[in-house]
């Protein structure tokens, strides 16, 4: 491939669009919350720069460092059962005859064309009280209970008076699920595009060779598509920090997430120094993420050199 | 008044102005502020105006209205605070208006162009959080209470105690996200609007007592949660628990013994506003008695409209869900802006209530 040293003009020219998009509208907001976040509030809607750190000062109090703390929890289990459920597909899919890993790769993208919000409200419609899995748990539950009567066994009521419906909603593992189902894609496609870079003649080379099917997999596979794992979690893990719609529509008393409360912040607290500061605290925390995953891959570079 | 709402103009409503007059120079101006190109803006809530407002509106007036939805009043507040974006009328609850107030974000009134001002019930003609109503007028009112599922309570909840002091129906709970300290500080015989720090801190340790007992802190969709039987008790607006009483027989509405929230919505002009003189005609047409009676029989919640309400029969006029008794919208307050340093502090609380 030419350097594209060689030809600056061209090169600045196809630049110029993504760098003013990015200046405009990413850069120059995030500078504005950056600044305000060094504000203190001068009644309803005067915030006045003084460059003070009282409102990182008060981020950093334990109420909102366990959010914070609980937000990485939540957001390191997301992303690990991400991981676990996005492997086996991604490698699936790598794996998959040619014609048939498009349709397959289409169906985990797919989803994405509906806003997340839509998704997010759908999710309640399957796992609420009255919903989709609660039906179908009850219609199990009169087959069973059916069955029971035709044996003679009616009478006793093994299975309760009644159909209890299951709570799914409203809970922590509503909130993991609900993340884990909208950022799922950012797993796989990352761990597919590694996977399938893969030497087949490796793993190959690995079975012939005498290893079994774990091991070539623990030994030869895995630490080949490390580099697509490290992405897939990052990418995955990142947006799970700052999820609030999820929490809130899923989330049961105790799903407040740091999101949740920096949302408040900007919404009904009317807080807008106070929201910046926590927003720059969470993002100083994924800029921790992705020096450690550049750390992590630098290392593993100078290893294998 | 017409010199204050011109002086206000902003510089692009004033050039769409001149431009109009320039154009139209045979139009003759009617007031004397120059003329305004026959459109409005409204931003209201959602499913808060009646079927044919709209189109009645235009029809009669020549003006043509577009209107907007908000969710909530941060919404319209957050989307106006940075300067207006073009609309003329808005429906802020009185806490709002309270806080738009301190915010210089309305513009005053001007009551000689509400003629239909006289239809209003005196006891809304005037307004704590607006001395005189020189920058609100009243829309529709109402109070925050308990809905409930007829069928699986004992009996009637109509105490907060039920939902806040109590394990009777466990799991089978919704407390709205918003306004939840308030209703523990009226349960525990202190003001909806408390400014001590210990009653707030009382508030406080009382919901995080109870909240095993919570199902869900809703985002203003209790009625919702309680139709499709998530929950069988919910704190709740009137408004959204009647017009799903609609749909279920089984559902009703109590505003709780100890008092709640009793609330306001009203027609605001927001500072900035492209078509002031539109708004002022929209305004007293909504205030006109016919044209409110066929709101409030659409969307069903109080209105302040007297010769409204001479119009409506005893279905609405007499609906305890729509108009509480006396005694006990006596015991109701409205919330008041409190200043930023107390918002602070109530909003600390809920942060440590949804985090315990």
């Amino acid at each position: 491939m030419e350097s594209w040293r060689k030809n600056p003009v061209v090169f600045w020219l196809l630049n110029l669009p993504p760098a003013f998009w990015l200046f405009v509208f990413f850069l120059v907001p995030l500078g504005i919350v950056w600044v305000i976040s060094f504000g203190e509030k001068r009644g309803v809607i005067d915030i006045e720069i003084t460059w003070t750190l009282a409102n990182y000062v008060r981020a950093v109090e334990p109420l909102y460092l366990e959010i914070f703390w609980k937000s990485i929890v939540m957001a390191g289990i997301a992303t690990l059962a991400c991981l676990i459920v996005g492997y086996p597909v991604a490698f699936a899919i790598a794996f998959a005859p040619e014609r048939l890993k498009a349709i397959l790769l289409i169906a985990v993208v797919l989803p994405f064309w509906i806003n997340a919000l839509i998704r997010t409200y759908a999710l309640i419609a399957v796992f609420r009280s009255r919903g989709s899995i609660n039906f179908g748990l009850e219609w199990l539950w009169e087959q069973a209970n059916a069955l029971l009567g035709l044996v003679g066994l009616g009478e006793l009521a093994l299975l309760g008076e009644k159909f209890v419906p299951v709570p799914l909603l409203y809970n922590n593992t509503a909130v993991t699920l609900g993340i884990v189902y909208a950022f799922f894609p950012f797993m796989v496609l990352p761990l597919y595009a590694n996977i399938e870079k893969i030497d087949r003649s490796y793993i190959e080379a690995s079975l012939d060779l005498g290893a079994g099917q774990w091991r070539t997999f623990f030994s030869v596979i895995f630490p080949l598509t490390w580099h697509g794992v490290l992405s897939g979690v990052i990418i995955v893990f990142v947006p799970a920090l700052g999820a609030f719609f999820i929490p809130d529509l899923l989330g049961g008393t105790d799903s407040q997430l740091i999101g949740n409360v920096i949302e408040r912040q900007f919404k009904s607290a009317n807080d807008w120094p106070f929201g910046g500061a926590l927003s720059f605290l969470l993002m100083y925390l994924t800029f921790g993420a992705l020096a450690l995953r550049a750390a992590v891959s630098g290392r593993k570079q100078g290893l294998e050199a | 008044m017409h010199k204050s709402l011109g002086r206000r103009f902003s510089r692009r409503g004033f050039l769409a102005g001149t431009g109009a007059a320039a154009v139209g120079i045979t139009f003759a101006p009617k007031v004397g502020w120059g003329v305004e190109e026959p459109k409005l803006n409204f931003y209201n809530w959602d499913t808060y105006i009646g079927e044919t407002t709209l189109g009645d509106f235009s029809k009669a007036a020549g003006i043509e209205v577009k209107m907007d939805l908000y969710a909530d009043n941060d919404e319209l507040f957050a989307k106006l605070k940075e300067g207006n974006p073009g609309y003329d009328v808005i429906v802020p609850t009185n806490d709002y208006v309270e806080r738009m107030l301190a915010a210089k974000m309305l513009l005053p009134i001007n009551r000689g162009l509400i003629t239909n001002f006289k239809n209003i019930d005196p006891a809304f003609q005037d307004a704590a959080f607006d001395p005189g109503r020189k920058h609100s007028m009243p829309y529709m009112w109402g109070t925050q209470g308990i809905g409930y599922r007829k069928s699986a309570v004992s009996s009637p909840p109509d105490s907060w105690k039920v939902l806040l002091d109590s394990d009777e129906y466990s799991g089978r709970i919704a407390l709205l996200s918003e306004g939840i300290i308030e209703a523990a500080l009226k349960y525990l015989g202190y003001s909806y609007n408390s400014t001590d720090p210990g009653e707030i801190k009382q508030a406080e340790a009382l919901l995080i007592k109870q909240k095993p007992h919570i199902k869900v802190f809703a985002e203003d969709n209790g009625q919702d949660l309680l139709l499709s039987g998530e929950v069988d008790l919910t704190m709740e607006w009137n408004g959204d628990i009647l017009q799903v009483m609609e749909e279920d027989d089984d559902i009703s509405y109590v505003v709780p013994k100890e008092g709640s929230n009793v609330w306001q919505d009203c027609l605001c002009i927001p500072a900035g506003a492209p078509h002031p003189e539109n708004a002022h005609k929209f305004i007293n047409y909504i205030l006109d008695a016919k044209a409110g009676a066929a709101i409030a029989e659409f969307i069903y919640y109080a209105t302040p409209n007297k010769a409204s309400r001479a119009l409506l029969g005893d279905d609405y006029n007499k609906n305890p869900a729509i108009f509480p008794t006396e005694e006990t919208l006596a015991r109701c307050e409205p919330s008041l802006y409190l200043g930023e340093k107390l918002e602070r502090i109530r909003e600390e609380s809920l942060t440590r209530i949804f985090a315990a």
